[in-house]
């Protein structure tokens, strides 16, 4: 009998316990597990004290496996997640499945004008906003001064790749495990294949040519390769194949590379003294060109944070959205680590701001190589397509990933630069026969 | 002369196994070690073994960034849920089979250890559209049915080989007594069958505990266990050795320590009756 | 012997564990086979439609697929080889008397209770990173280059990575087994003068073998869908130099998100396994006929 009461009342307890929860409105949100990302779970306090009925659950993800997560869940309407981080590439494409919620109903004081165009532009179809940047950045060049001065090479604001290298040379000290250059060589298109792309396009070369033929075989792809597995090789450090972008981050604060070219997020983190050894000591340049060609790579992200149409919070997802992304956010940051940390390259107004201009010597730098990107036209030559560092068709995830693989590869030393190119040509032109581009 | 001849064989073998052994857990050894160092030391050159500043603030950050007791709990409920609702169906037909033999007992348990080489990558998609439509996405309902039915055949399998061993006329003995069918099971079978069920259920709940696929691929944050706290240290931050060290000697430690209290039934159960 | 009523009592208690496998198995598999004849991609819905065997051809024709093959049963028979010799020798070391076997025996064994992601992130991390891994410095302090493992010899690290976690497995089953040799027929064949090595080859190899045949079917159920240690040391690379079936079916389904021809891998997979399982359910059944 006893026992029979007691298990009667822990079902209630349980049931009572179960009901409080449902009054509450959970959110879940899918972010990488970047820096700044980071950083926004530790301050959500602010938002939860602002709305004691939402509560927030996180799944933090490495970039890879997050996109294959919330684009699984997407495609199949899972409704898994309430609040998704994604980026450029992907806020177009699936709006235009009616996959993402439009985000035309911001409050008031969000004040949407005050987005970058640029990264407004690449987050809206239609001029409707269907993801509000977190973050966005273009690709710079970031560099220790004291090795520079060291090794008695200058690097100039505007840095031609003939610059760059000979600086890598100069600067590598693979005794002391110093390394002149870091680059990317993770396999993935956002992560190898978006530097590589990036510095291609400053080669002059592009993806596809108007009948959507894969171009690999040009000669600007091959002189671009080959130059990438050479510093790579020569100047790069061990295990570079398998080096993303929180890879290489990690070594640069540890002081084991002379320059790194990678996004300009990155700068916010090499000079936090807390976590860089280097903090005092790094100078940033803009994305190198090829000499006497006009185009800096095109490099244009930005990871926002998009409601799905499956989510069944969706006004509480609105209101999480838009307090992570508001001029708000950005003044916490501040108060609670310092301008610098402020997430950088969506808000005009950051850039205007002489607190942020005095505490970010990458400020200017950023606005700069941001402002320079036209994703209208990343390549000089004539192409059937938009994106920066990447290709704007659905296709592209799984060729570039494939190409990225090959690359990484003979980066490993496991194939050619040659055979690597003639496998990319090989692989994508398969792929875009198959997707029916090149009827 | 041979009494010293074989103390000095025994110390030899000694020397010897204590470098295998520790050799093989040097890796568990080291991360726990690097749990308690600073990041800076973490990665210092040379390695220090133990002669360095201990701390718990991994630890502490670990905890502050993502909650460890409910992950802990989900892994729990999860792996032993889904041992439970296995044994509970997998006693009866291991006792059929092993007692009650048909020509067809081999083939079945054949087929159904066949079915754990299904490549599960391949019915994800599949899966993961059942689970949604039936509302299963990110529930621990779902994983303990997932884990159940992908560890069953094992589960069927150890079982078998257990009750195999008992000897027959003990049974034949209780039918002549008039004892029924579940009488048999419940007085004579089980008593003599528990430390075979206690080892498959440790050796299920070790194998559901570190099962990465299903569980990262149907959970997002309500049912996530600590597969999926692990994974959100699977690239670094900065630097992360040390956290991520603390994150792993937390993801594995209650297993760990688990296993090694009840290695002497585990290892009784791992031999699967290789051994008559 | 059985009556018919306990042949029917045995029946009904079967049936459940039968027919929540069959269900397991028949309803994803109907799927993943319907949808291997279409063309789906899940980042275009709407425009399925039946497209034969077109994914098939695409799968088989794909240059990876051979190499993920290969690797597949490189991986699969390199840790079986690894795990079968080296758990052997150890269970010959640890069946010996010395001081302090418990906790030996507790050291050699926790290794199996590392979940794989783990052991993975903590090799690819602390130990095989070419520039902070322990690997390397113990490299440098004997004056060599340190190697990068991952990406000069990446299936060959994975191989190893995985025995690892399977050693003690094997080498339990082994000794188990081992404990068991018949100490009588062991003194008697050293009256008669055989020496250590013939007495292992002749007494204790037979007597393990049935062991053995545990530890390769148990081993190979597992091995055959590696995945998460892959997924989180090379993502399949570099190039395709890791990736196995597995893992190419996963990056078909979910990094192209083309699910059918990820659906085709996967029928292409579960055949192939099922020809390895039969092959070893006939080569080992036999032996395991309790």
């Amino acid at each position: 009998m006893t026992r029979l009461t007691c298990t009667l009342l822990g079902a209630c307890a349980v049931g009572a316990l179960s009901s409080a929860a449902a009054a509450q409105t959970t959110l879940t949100i899918a972010t990488v597990n970047n820096g700044d990302m980071i950083r926004m779970q530790g301050l959500t306090e602010d938002f939860t004290a602002d709305h004691p009925d939402i509560e927030l659950e996180w799944v933090t993800l490495e970039e890879n496996v997050l996109r294959q997560r919330v684009t699984q869940d997407i495609a199949t309407n899972g409704g898994q997640f309430d609040v998704m981080t994604i980026g450029t590439y992907e806020v177009p494409i699936w709006a235009n499945q009616d996959w993402l919620l439009a985000l035309d109903d911001l409050p008031e004081d969000y004040d949407v004008d005050d987005l970058l165009p640029s990264v407004r532009t690449a987050l809206s179809v239609d001029d409707t906003l269907y993801a509000a940047p977190f973050y966005g950045e273009s690709a710079m060049v970031m560099y220790r001064t004291d090795l520079a001065e060291e090794a008695g090479v200058e690097i100039p604001d505007q840095p031609t790749w003939d610059d760059i290298m000979t600086a890598a040379e100069a600067m590598t000290d693979q005794d002391a495990g110093i390394y002149g250059i870091c680059l990317r060589g993770k396999p993935g298109w956002g992560e190898n294949m978006a530097f590589i792309t990036a510095m291609a396009n400053s080669y002059g070369a592009r993806w596809f040519d108007t009948d959507w033929q894969a171009q690999f075989d040009s000669e600007e792809w091959t002189s671009a390769v080959n130059d990438y597995l050479m510093m790579m090789n020569e100047y790069g450090p061990p295990g570079a194949s398998s080096n993303g972008f929180n890879e290489n981050l990690s070594l640069f604060q540890q002081g084991k590379c002379g320059m790194w070219i990678d996004a300009t997020v990155a700068a916010g983190f090499v000079t936090d003294p807390d976590d860089s050894t280097v903090a005092d000591s790094v100078g940033f340049a803009q994305f190198p060109n090829k000499d006497g060609m006009d185009n800096r790579g095109n490099w244009l992200w930005a990871w926002s944070l998009a409601v799905p149409a499956s989510s069944d919070a969706p006004e509480a997802a609105k209101e999480f959205v838009a307090w992570a992304t508001s001029q708000g956010y950005t003044q916490l940051v501040a108060e609670e680590e310092g301008w610098r940390a402020a997430p950088p390259g969506t808000r005009t107004s950051l850039y205007e701001n002489p607190e942020y201009q005095e505490a970010a010597p990458f400020a200017e730098m950023t606005l700069n190589s941001m402002s320079a990107v036209d994703t209208s036209a990343p390549s000089v030559q004539e192409i059937p397509y938009t994106g920066a560092q990447f290709v704007a068709i659905p296709e592209f995830q799984g060729i570039g990933t494939a190409v990225g693989q090959q690359f990484s590869a003979a980066l490993a030393g496991q194939v050619t630069a040659e055979q690597a190119l003639q496998n990319a040509q090989t692989s994508t032109n398969r792929e875009m026969e198959r997707a029916g581009y090149q009827d | 002369m041979a009494r010293a001849s074989s103390t000095s064989r025994k110390l030899t073998v000694t020397v010897f196994a204590w470098l295998v052994g520790l050799t093989l857990f040097f890796p568990v050894l080291w991360t726990v070690l690097t749990s308690f160092k600073t990041e800076a030391e973490a990665i210092a050159d040379p390695p220090s073994l133990l002669f360095f500043n201990w701390t718990l603030e991994n630890y502490v950050v670990v905890q502050e960034r993502s909650n460890y007791f409910r992950y802990f709990w989900n892994s729990v409920l999860i792996s032993v849920g889904s041992t439970v609702i296995g044994l509970i169906i997998a006693v009866p037909a291991a006792w059929a089979m092993a007692f009650v033999p048909s020509p067809r007992t081999r083939g079945i348990l054949m087929w159904m250890l066949s079915t754990k080489m299904l490549p599960p990558v391949g019915v994800l998609i599949p899966i993961y559209l059942i689970f949604r439509d039936m509302n299963l996405l990110d529930t621990r309902t779902g994983l303990i049915i997932v884990m159940m039915l992908i560890n069953l055949p094992i589960i069927v399998w150890m079982l078998y080989t257990y009750f195999k061993e008992i000897p027959g006329e003990i049974l034949e003995a209780a039918r002549m007594d008039g004892a029924q069918l579940r009488n048999e099971i419940i007085h004579v079978l089980t008593p003599m069958a528990i430390p075979g069920i206690a080892s498959t259920m440790l050796l299920n709940v070790i194998l559901a505990w570190n099962e990465a696929f299903w569980t990262l691929n149907l959970t997002a944050a309500k049912a996530a266990p600590l597969t999926a706290f692990i994974a959100s240290y699977s690239s670094p931050e900065g630097l992360f050795y040390a956290k991520l060290s603390a994150a792993s000697t937390m993801a594995i430690a209650p297993i760990l320590i688990l296993g090694w209290f009840s290695q002497k039934q585990l290892v009784r159960g791992l031999t699967f009756g290789a051994v008559k | 012997m059985a009556t018919a009523h306990s042949r029917t009592a045995a029946r009904a208690m079967i049936s459940p564990a039968v027919i929540f496998l069959l269900l397991w198995m028949i309803v994803p598999l109907a799927m993943t086979l319907y949808f291997s004849f279409l063309r789906y991609n899940l980042l275009m819905p709407g425009m399925e439609e039946w497209t034969g065997f077109e994914n098939y051809r695409y799968f088989l024709t794909d240059p990876a697929f051979s190499t993920a093959l290969i690797n597949t049963l490189l991986l699969v028979g390199g840790v079986l080889f690894i795990t079968l010799v080296g758990g052997t020798l150890l269970a010959l070391l640890l069946n010996q008397d010395f001081f302090g076997q418990g906790i030996v025996r507790v050291l050699a064994i926790a290794p199996f209770f590392v979940m794989p992601t783990v052991s993975a992130l903590v090799f690819k991390n602390m130990f095989m990173n070419p520039v902070n891994g322990l690997f390397a410095f113990m490299a440098e302090a004997i004056g060599m280059q340190p190697i990068d493992w991952l990406a000069e010899i990446p299936l060959l690290s994975i191989t190893l990575m995985v025995s690892w976690t399977w050693l003690p497995f094997a080498t339990l089953i082994l000794l188990t087994s081992l404990q068991s040799l018949d100490s009588e027929q062991m003194e008697a064949s050293e009256m008669d003068g055989a020496g250590a090595i013939s007495r292992f080859f002749y007494i204790t190899v037979p007597h393990l073998a049935r062991a053995g045949t545990v530890v390769v079917l148990i081993e190979t159920i597992f091995l055959l869908s590696i995945f998460a240690e892959i997924l989180v040391t090379t993502n399949g690379g570099p190039g395709n130099a890791s990736t196995n079936l597995t893992y190419l079916v996963y990056a078909e389904s979910l990094l192209r998100f083309d699910v059918g021809t990820g659906a085709a891998g996967g029928v292409v997979a579960i055949i192939l396994a099922n020809i390895v399982a039969i092959f070893l359910m006939r080569a080992i059944g036999k032996n395991l006929d309790a």
